[in-house]
């Protein structure tokens, strides 16, 4: 049969929010090796995250957190069939270039690793691989999703095996969503001007310094964007939330989710899915772990079920009180 | 009333649903398309749909809540079923070294080969207008999709891409590579309910 080879196309919208879809109602595990990668895959993961070390060692070492060691990315590539996804740090686009390069699935631009750049996210429009990024608001995502982010995760306090801070950031955002519900386009229109003066920071603290002239909507503030491209950029993405009455890509939680029941009750308060991170490897028997988790967000709607694997699981990761975190230890401040 | 089930354990199944829904109304037939995640469900359809996902995950979850059985059941019965990428493989006779690696379990309802994650990652995942038998042009999408290189003499290939095998018919079971569900288009659901009616 002939094929139009102009028309084949790569890493458009639809191919890479595609992607995402794929991966609802399922579990994305943190791992750091290939044997770790093997569990998660035998444990029902639809993804794994390839990560030099899981967010409570990396609370826990301290210094520059980086993009994780290609070389290890890649036997984690090679151990499995499922898909592979790398943590890159906010803003870095080199290291979101490599990444690409080396044919992971989906990025994470996350806030757990140590920032590369306090104005800007990347600006993954311009990527063919598919990017997910947290957010604790409907500001942050829909800043996101403007960006080119493919899916949505709540940023909650990863590492912590605390769940608290996962409920809060889906607590905002659901209300946020249906707060939009009865409102009319100028509304929008203002909530849309507020969201984006997140991009103005740059170019405002110059103007102030230099005291000549304020910044304008026609002034170019992100990348090639003027202010009023992303204003306009960001109302769009708003009118769909309203009209859907959900994010329009996929939203995952994360960040704290430690045991079965924890990830049911991400998926009751509405998620599409749940990033594991410290939670499973953590925890006194990983492969058993992770398969009650992956079962837990199975049957979510199932009290019997999450109550029947949930028993004699052995010790779930120890884990830390949010509140009582410095401002600097709290990882979801990080990149807004 | 016409019921057509998805498959709701794992993957893109209320783009399906919503696909089935949009076609069931365009053909005029009365009925309603539902997710299930239950044993007892699929059994009770007139047409059964797999989505797409993680065949790993899936196929561990429809066997072991027993909807795999009803799935083989509705299918010998001579009702409708389709399977889209994910599904597609699940749907198969013969797997490839991935499949055999992950130890999945499959349906065994045609008689095909498939090769998982045939054109690669992510990153080489595409979309293409297709020309499919009996439907027509046809905007493809495929993600680290699945092809069929080999098809048995009881099944109808209905479209190809490169030396790959992407859309085939045995009797009343589809099997596609790609992802209708993604697009607005509800051809090819309107095209699998008519195959039962």
């Amino acid at each position: 049969m002939p094929v139009d080879l102009e028309k084949l196309r790569f890493g458009t919208e639809l191919i890479k929010r595609g992607f995402a879809k794929m991966q609802k109602g399922g579990v994305i595990m943190d791992v750091t090796n290939a044997e770790q990668a093997a569990i998660a895959e035998d444990a029902g993961a639809v993804a794994v995250m390839a990560l030099h070390k899981v967010p409570a060692d990396i609370r826990q070492s301290g210094g520059v957190a980086r993009m994780a060691d290609p070389l290890k990315i890649q036997e984690i590539m090679e151990a499995v069939t499922i898909p592979v996804m790398a943590k890159c740090r906010i803003g870095h686009v080199a290291e979101a270039r490599a990444l690409e390069a080396l044919g992971v699935d989906m990025i994470d631009e996350s806030e757990v690793l140590t920032p590369a750049d306090v104005f800007f996210h990347i600006d993954k429009k311009k990527f063919v691989v598919p990017f997910v990024c947290g957010a604790r608001s409907l500001g942050e995502a829909v800043r996101r999703i403007w960006e080119g982010a493919a899916m949505i995760r709540t940023k909650g306090e990863a590492g912590t095996g605390n769940v608290v801070e996962a409920v809060k950031h889906i607590r905002l955002i659901n209300r946020a969503i249906k707060e939009l519900e009865n409102l009319d386009e100028p509304s929008i229109m203002e909530i849309a001007e507020k969201y984006a003066s997140a991009y103005t920071r740059l170019l405002e603290s110059i103007r102030d310094e230099q005291g000549i002239r304020r910044l304008s909507k026609e002034d170019v503030v992100f990348e090639d964007y003027t202010l009023l491209e992303i204003i306009d950029g960001i109302f769009k993405v708003l009118m769909e939330v309203k009209e859907m009455q959900r994010l329009p890509v996929v939203n995952f939680a994360a960040g704290g989710v430690a045991t079965p029941a924890d990830a049911a009750f991400m998926m009751q308060l509405g998620m599409d899915g749940v990033f594991v991170g410290s939670g499973i490897f953590k925890s006194s028997n990983p492969p058993e772990y992770a398969k009650a988790i992956v079962e837990a967000v199975q049957h979510y709607d199932d009290p019997a079920v999450v109550a029947e694997v949930s028993k004699g699981l052995g010790e779930a990761m120890k884990g830390l009180d949010v509140f009582k975190l410095s401002e600097e230890e709290r990882m979801q401040s990080r990149g807004v | 009333m016409y019921r057509v089930a998805v498959v709701g354990v794992q993957g893109d199944v209320e783009e399906h649903v919503i696909s089935a829904r949009r076609a069931l109304e365009r053909l005029g037939i009365k009925g309603e398309a539902v997710a299930t995640r239950k044993h007892g469900v699929v059994s009770k359809s007139d047409a059964v749909i797999i989505p797409g996902g993680e065949s790993t995950t899936i196929s561990k979850l429809i066997f072991r809540e027993g909807i795999a059985e009803e799935i083989i059941q509705l299918a010998r019965d001579g009702k409708p079923v389709m399977g889209t990428c994910a599904g597609l493989i699940l749907l198969s006779m013969h797997g490839d070294e991935q499949v055999e690696k992950t130890k999945t379990k499959l349906l065994g309802l045609m008689d095909i080969w498939v090769k998982r994650n045939a054109f690669g990652r992510q990153r080489e995942s595409f979309q293409i207008k297709l020309d499919i038998k009996g439907i027509g042009p046809f905007d493809a999408v495929f993600i680290r999709a699945p092809a069929i290189t080999k098809v048995g003499k009881d099944v109808e290939v209905l479209a190809k891409y490169d030396e790959f095998i992407v859309a085939a018919k045995q009797q009343n079971i589809l099997g596609l590579a790609f992802h209708p569900e993604l697009t607005p288009d509800t051809r090819v659901h309107e095209f699998f309910i008519e195959m039962g009616t």
